[in-house]
């Protein structure tokens, strides 16, 4: 579903990703885990190229992302993104908010839209806040209704960025538990996280990685309980 | 003694503004002054949003290069000359020949004038949108445009609104040397009252009462939309 072939990015005259190679297979869970300045948000958002890489290769769906002549913004639409900061549009309705892009893009018509966004509003428990701005919702809240924009364009992969870190702990249950709950449901995702204990439990492949570079990568089960490398031994024993 | 006060501000107050109407040159000046206002400040905003997306477009992808360099000359120039020169340029340089009315040389040069700093209002209103809000709309597979219309700029008109109202009301105040090219605007109206009764503290006075009017009714006007646009920053 997604190739990553030779990923290289720099700012500057600091490199951040060093040479990159991944291949995500349909339906599965990579947690990309790694101490912080390690290149992991940088790596998840080279996948939909928020960010532009300085050499190497994105695919997705046998189309090459990173070509000149790639519609970028047509792929985008299958790829869902969580951001840390939410990023809801203050000056929308949480409901306005869901059916802008589908409407915009004219996958649907308003009333379809407004129709699928309800159905989502519900399956997170939120139908109520349908007319409410962003600012009266709390930040867990905020971070379900980011997932489901993002899932009312019917993506192919979810792309999470560490998406309970600007959380208050009390709300990172509910949000973890939205992901848990898709990720039940079959949706491939890529997720960069600090949770170590979600990773574990939820993904199907763990990423560790370390100044730029995909160090180990493993079944969560064997990779926590058998780092290799002695970064990831030494960054294990910090975060467990 | 205070009887004379009072037949002196009287007499003055007549021959200001009774006799032959005069009280006109004050309400046509001000409807003068008015038009010239808006006019300019729709030509304002036209221009200024336009600029601003060529410097934010430029500055953001690297696109609309000979574009951006128009746009930084342009403001480099407005900004870098008096109002009452650009004014006097329009009219009695490009447009002497033409036969164009005055009013319309006014409008275009305050027009013009404000766009610049229009411009540089919406650029600062559009930096202070995250560029969060740019990403979510692009990952959701919104265009450039698309994210900039629907997403950045109305959070960016409503950042900028007590900037503008601020602009709009130095405009005001600004279209009072309209009279160098023989408008006759509020300002001018006044002077010509002052030339017939060669009295100035009447006309002067009235004159900067009605701007100190017009000025406050705006002022209390954009608090009331500004107010209506943060609704929805409220919890």
């Amino acid at each position: 579903m997604i190739d990553v072939k030779g990923l290289r990015k720099s700012f500057g005259s600091l490199e951040v990703l060093c040479g990159i190679d991944e291949h995500i297979g349909q339906g599965e869970k990579v947690a990309v885990i790694g101490p912080s300045g390690s290149g992991k948000s940088t790596f998840l958002r080279c996948l939909n190229l928020l960010e532009h890489p300085t050499e190497g290769e994105i695919w997705f769906e046998g189309v090459q992302l990173t070509a000149k002549k790639t519609n970028v913004d047509r792929l985008r639409q299958k790829m869902g993104m969580v951001f840390q900061q939410f990023n809801l549009f203050p000056h929308l309705t949480v409901k306005k908010n869901i059916t802008l892009a589908p409407v915009l893009l004219g996958l649907q018509p308003q009333a379809d839209a407004d129709d699928t966004a309800e159905k989502l509003l519900r399956r997170i428990g939120l139908l109520d806040k349908a007319d409410e701005h962003p600012a009266r919702l709390s930040g867990g809240q905020m971070q379900r209704v980011a997932i489901a924009r993002a899932l009312a364009m019917k993506p192919d992969v979810m792309l999470f960025d560490e998406p309970t870190s600007a959380l208050d702990p009390e709300m990172v249950g509910e949000v973890l538990d939205l992901i848990k709950e898709l990720a039940g449901e079959g949706m491939t995702m890529v997720m960069v996280t600090h949770e170590m204990g979600f990773a574990r439990e939820v993904a199907s492949r763990v990423a560790f990685m370390d100044e730029g570079l995909i160090v180990e990568r493993n079944t969560p089960e064997e990779l926590f309980a058998n780092p290799q490398s002695k970064r990831l031994q030494e960054f294990l024993s910090k975060v467990l | 003694m205070l009887g004379n006060l009072w037949d002196t501000f009287y007499n003055q107050f007549h021959r200001s503004f009774i006799v032959d109407d005069r009280w006109k040159y004050l309400t046509n000046g001000l409807l003068t002054t008015i038009l010239i206002t808006v006019m300019a400040l729709a030509i304002g905003l036209l221009i200024g949003l336009a600029v601003a997306y060529v410097r934010v477009t430029y500055d953001n992808t690297g696109r609309l290069r000979f574009l951006n360099a128009l746009a930084r000359i342009y403001l480099t120039v407005i900004r870098g000359t008096p109002v009452m020169v650009q004014l006097m340029i329009i009219y009695f340089v490009i447009f002497a020949s033409t036969g164009m009315p005055k009013l319309l040389a006014a409008v275009i040069a305050f027009g013009i004038n404000s766009g610049a700093y229009v411009a540089e209002i919406f650029r600062g209103g559009i930096m202070s949108v995250g560029h969060g809000q740019t990403e979510a709309g692009r990952s959701l597979g919104l265009s450039y445009r698309q994210t900039m219309s629907r997403i950045v700029l109305p959070q960016a008109f409503k950042n900028s609104l007590p900037a503008l109202g601020n602009e709009f009301i130095v405009l005001v105040k600004e279209t009072s040397i309209a009279g160098v090219i023989a408008v006759v605007d509020l300002t001018r109206g006044a002077n010509i009252i002052m030339s017939l009764t060669y009295n100035a503290f009447m006309p002067l006075t009235a004159v900067a009462l009605v701007y100190l009017g017009v000025v406050m009714l705006l002022t209390y006007g954009l608090g009331k939309l500004e107010r209506r646009l943060h609704r929805s920053d409220r919890r």
